[in-house]
């Protein structure tokens, strides 16, 4: 079935870069809304020229302050960026205070700049669903740079891999943990360290701690992950910051970005289907009266989770070989 | 303080009517909570006695007025003497207006001026700017340069009158200005009386008026001090304070805490310039709110005088008494105040300055009982003055000091806020002090959390508002008298401020604005330099800016 | 792409203007979130085009526009104005702060739904959004 007029529509707006079309376009996505596939196959084809960057951390590290002196720099260079600025979903109430905006909001009015606040909704590892998707949309878009902030929550951080080309790993000095503070898990991802507050006391001290444990990690790829001292405050270290960013682009492109790119696209392709094969094994094996039986089996404790499991499966291939007979 | 033979008397006959007599009573007159606290949430008993006191130390806790630890007072003979300040905090419009809103509390009693700046003031933008549309004059009077000043000042005899600024981040601009004025009428510096709020520290958590970033904020703020301690020896260059931090939604521990650890911060950083404390300590001062709960807001203000005493004298080491004195402000509650029923508020006002007097301010304004509404109109603003009279003349509790010493309550009460209090500040001692702590969003999330608490009380039926959760009507009488500013005093405002533009000597701003620029980037004391600019008629807008481009601009941390 | 899950409403919170007063704004935030509802708090100091740009990029559902310095008359009828401009019409929007109640027909007027007084619960006010927002297109 052709894609509809709308949906056509919003595509081009979205090609031009039109704020509204990329506005909707990602709400769409990010609502699961029918026509929400359409629109990601739509574009797909049209991504691939911007150079995402993710920047993870613990909350306080200034992560969004950071990335506005980042994007004012980047502007100064004439490129044109989008933000996607993640923040937790409250388990509880199911809302989200996103507040990573606020640090950015002389940057609203720039006609090359794009923020867009998203909620986890309870996505584990530090990034939305969507998020992905919405990165792509502003890769259609046109943008030169997308930056993706992560929660900043912990140890999860490690979704942003999958998004990112480049991921960057922020710290400030004094945090309390300092190297503890890089969970486990974040030393591996890091493709480049970033010493934030560098105004500080203890910020060369966090650096070349940083530097020695990288030393002591095993050189898998390549790429030895640089570490930059800046300073949101004054600028220092901004330039050097997008200098290495442009670096590991570059990197990526001599051949590690195909090897790499592979084995995300693999992993998406995965995802795609668990989630499709999920759903319509589910929807189906829910919509029977055996769902209705074993669950009540479970409750009084006549059998368990995996073998009633085992029952519906087996229930469900059989009926599968009925109707192909 | 009690016999421990006496005391233990009291004891077993406390304890007999707690299992007789109150159980007879409540078993037929249940109490109609289970609990009893204050907005601090310090739980308050059914009753105080003896036993609640017995530790105090009556010579080292409470002593006499005018000697340490000043609990029962910063003077000997209090208002016997002399009664608080009657400082109404005014401004709206144009300089013109505000003059003659001067002129008539003046007239009406009031004893001392207090200038309220408009937003664009308040950020440091001249009036023109493109930030200031739609705000010049609305919620104060607008100051855009010296001759704004002039007029505002206008047949005010500044050695006889002493003039309350409330301005933070561009402060040094508007006493700089306050000072030309006074040059002109040949009043002498060092009888130039007054005081700019100029706490830019609290600026970040509370009032959120800022402009530069902490560290150049604060040194802002020091500057004044220095400057002061040595060239306007009748100025109190910084008055630190608690009130916004309550009306951002704090409790009165917290707003005490919070309070005093700004002034630990202020004292640290004017030491760290080679000052002696004795120096300048004697003209810091404070401005507290005085909020519903009575007792509470007492014990607030003499655990704030006995603490602050403490600190100056053991954790500083002031030798003199007068750096040990906390002088300070009052402003009765603005957020404890409805639009519903609007009447109610004068209520509300006198038992708010009533605390304030029995807990013995220096100074104290009384809001209006339009405050919810609007900004106060002559009549609304007479009466909040009026309430302060009636108190000082004819309601007998300025006859003597410190009329509620000795009352087990309040006693407890206080000790019990000096502790809680005492407990934040080793907190924020920890953290590194202020700055870091405000960095790390703990005053933020503090003041969030007990203003969130405090709505779900009311919205819960826990906490009563009177007319607005309960007692409610459906007709609310409505003031007919509003003071709304009409669009054209935007417009004259603009006016003069270009004409002053015009007719100055635009060279010469110039030069002093490239030498302010200078002087701020080599880190020296701006108050000299700022002093020149805005007698060459440099505008409020264009010094800040200065500023700003050496200082940086703040962004804030938000911590809901 | 997986099931339709339950919409989640987007509100945006802004302070036009130099009005810092946040006590407010900072607990209506803190309600809608707790509601359930996605909420951008823009900050204080917004320019009329800083709020518009910001409502648009974020797709929002709702904008609750907070201010207690009477400059609302100068500034309210700008971002009305560029709302429309921008095509975001079916943006539900209210506002809530000190405004006088002779203010509120011109304020109507202008497209804005609701005005709360001081005194106004944070239920009243999630109802009002719940029961408001706009139906999805």
């Amino acid at each position: 079935m052709p894609p509809s007029n709308r949906i056509q529509q919003l595509v081009k707006g979205v090609l031009r870069g039109d704020k509204r079309s990329i506005a909707r376009t990602i709400s769409i996505i990010e609502n699961s809304e029918p026509e929400a596939q359409k629109l990601v196959a739509l574009l797909y084809p049209k991504t691939g020229k911007a150079h995402l960057v993710g920047i993870t951390g613990p909350p306080g590290a200034g992560k969004s302050t950071l990335i506005e002196k980042m994007v004012k720099e980047l502007r100064n260079r004439g490129k044109t960026v989008g933000v996607v600025a993640v923040d937790p979903t409250s388990p509880f109430t199911g809302g989200a205070f996103l507040g990573d905006r606020v640090r950015m909001q002389d940057l609203s009015v720039d006609p090359g700049v794009y923020i867009r606040s998203m909620a986890t909704r309870n996505n584990p590892g530090g990034l939305a669903k969507a998020t992905k998707d919405a990165s792509r949309v502003l890769d259609a878009s046109g943008k030169d740079i997308v930056i993706i902030e992560t929660v900043g929550a912990g140890q999860s951080e490690v979704e942003v891999v999958k998004v990112a080309h480049t991921v960057i790993v922020t710290l400030a000095p004094g945090l309390g943990d300092d190297i503890q503070a890089i969970k486990a898990g974040q030393m591996e991802i890091g493709d480049v360290f970033v010493v934030n507050k560098a105004d500080r006391e203890n910020a060369n001290k966090a650096a070349s701690d940083i530097e020695a444990m990288l030393e002591l990690a095993t050189e898998k790829t390549g790429w030895k992950p640089p570490v930059v001292k800046t300073s949101a405050l004054t600028g220092e270290g901004i330039a050097q910051l997008l200098e290495c960013i442009d670096e590991h682009g570059a990197y990526l492109k001599t051949g590690m970005l195909d090897e790499r790119r592979k084995e995300r696209v693999e992993n998406e392709l995965i995802e795609a289907l668990k989630e499709k094969i999920t759903e319509s094994i589910l929807n189906d094996l829910r919509s029977r009266g055996e769902w209705k039986r074993l669950t009540q089996k479970i409750l009084a404790r006549e059998t368990d989770p995996y073998t009633a499991a085992d029952e519906l499966l087996a229930k469900q291939s059989k009926s599968k070989t009925k109707k192909k007979a | 303080m009690f016999d421990e033979r006496k005391l233990s008397g009291i004891k077993k006959a406390r304890q007999r009517w707690e299992k007789t007599t109150v159980p007879n009573w409540v078993g037929r007159h249940p109490e109609r909570k289970n609990d009893y606290s204050t907005t601090s949430d310090i739980s308050v008993k059914r009753l105080y006695t003896p036993e609640d006191v017995k530790d105090i130390d009556y010579l080292g806790d409470l002593g006499f007025p005018g000697e340490f630890p000043f609990t029962r007072g910063l003077h000997a003979t209090m208002y016997r003497g002399r009664l608080w300040t009657m400082r109404m905090f005014s401004g709206f419009g144009t300089a013109e207006q505000t003059n003659q809103r001067f002129k008539y509390l003046l007239k009406e009693g009031e004893t001392g001026l207090s200038i309220a700046f408009d937003y664009p003031t308040i950020m440091g933008y001249d009036s023109d700017q493109a930030m200031s549309l739609g705000e010049v004059g609305q919620c104060g009077v607008a100051v855009s340069n010296l001759k704004d000043m002039e007029v505002l000042l206008d047949s005010i005899p500044l050695d006889k009158v002493s003039t309350s600024m409330t301005i933070n981040g561009p402060a040094a601009m508007l006493l700089a200005m306050y000072v030309a004025v006074g040059d002109k009428q040949g009043v002498p510096r060092e009888k130039l009386s007054g005081t700019t709020q100029n706490d830019n520290l609290k600026e970040f958590f509370a009032q959120k008026l800022c402009i530069f970033p902490p560290e150049p904020a604060l040194k802002m703020s020091v500057d004044l001090i220095e400057y002061c301690s040595r060239h306007l020896p009748s100025w109190n260059p910084i008055s630190i304070s608690g009130y916004h931090i309550r009306e951002a939604g704090s409790n009165a521990v917290q707003e005490l805490a919070f309070t005093l650890a700004d002034g630990i911060a202020y004292v640290e950083s004017t030491l760290e310039r080679g000052l002696k404390v004795d120096d300048f300590a004697n003209r810091l001062s404070f401005f507290f709110a005085s909020h519903n709960d009575i007792f509470e807001e007492i014990a607030k203000f003499r655990a704030a005088r006995r603490l602050w005493a403490r600190i100056m004298k053991e954790r500083f080491k002031a030798k003199s008494p007068r750096s040990m004195w906390m002088r300070m402000h009052v402003q009765t509650s603005g957020c404890t105040l409805t639009a519903q029923q609007p009447a109610n508020n004068i209520i509300r006002v006198a038992f708010q300055s009533l605390a304030a007097v029995l807990g013995g301010t220096q100074s104290l304004h009384t809001n209006s009982f339009d405050e919810a509404l609007c900004l106060p109109s002559e009549e609304a603003v007479r009466v909040a003055l009026r309430t302060q009279q009636i108190i000082a003349h004819e309601s007998g509790v300025v006859n003597t000091i410190d009329s509620l010493a000795g009352s087990y309550y309040i006693e407890a009460l206080t000790n019990e806020m000096e502790e809680r209090a005492m407990r934040y500040i080793d907190k924020i001692d920890a953290m590194g002090g202020v700055i870091p702590a405000i960095e790390k969003g703990f005053f933020q999330k503090e003041i969030a959390d007990s203003a969130y608490k405090y709505q779900k009380e009311i919205e819960r039926h826990e906490r009563t508002i009177v007319g607005v959760n309960d007692y409610e009507v459906k007709e609310d009488w409505v003031p007919i008298d509003l003071l709304r500013i009409p669009p054209h005093v935007e417009k004259e405002q603009l006016k003069r401020l270009q004409r002053v533009r015009r007719e100055r000597n635009q060279r010469k701003v110039k030069e002093v604005l490239g030498k302010l620029h200078d002087e701020a980037d080599r880190n020296k004391n701006l108050m000299p330099s700022i002093i020149e600019a805005v007698k060459s008629y440099a505008t409020l807008g264009e010094i800040t800016d200065v500023l700003r481009s050496v200082f940086g601009e703040y962004r804030e941390l938000i911590v809901v | 792409m997986s099931m339709k899950k339950e919409r989640k409403i987007r509100v945006v919170i802004a302070k036009p203007g130099l009005d810092s007063h946040d006590r407010g704004a900072k607990i209506v935030a803190r309600a809608l979130r707790d509601a359930g509802m996605e909420v951008i708090y823009t900050g204080l100091r917004q320019t009329p085009e800083q709020i518009v740009e910001t409502a648009l990029q974020e797709d929002v559902d709702v904008i609750g526009l907070s201010i207690l310095s009477g400059a609302h008359m100068a500034l309210f009828p700008r971002i009305m104005k560029l709302l429309k401009k921008k095509g975001l019409n079916d943006v539900l929007v209210f506002t809530g702060g000190i405004i006088p109640q002779e203010d509120v027909p011109a304020l109507k007027k202008m497209g804005i739904r609701k005005v709360f007084g001081p005194g106004t619960t944070t239920s009243a006010l999630v109802e009002f959004v719940r029961e408001n927002a706009p139906k999805r297109r």
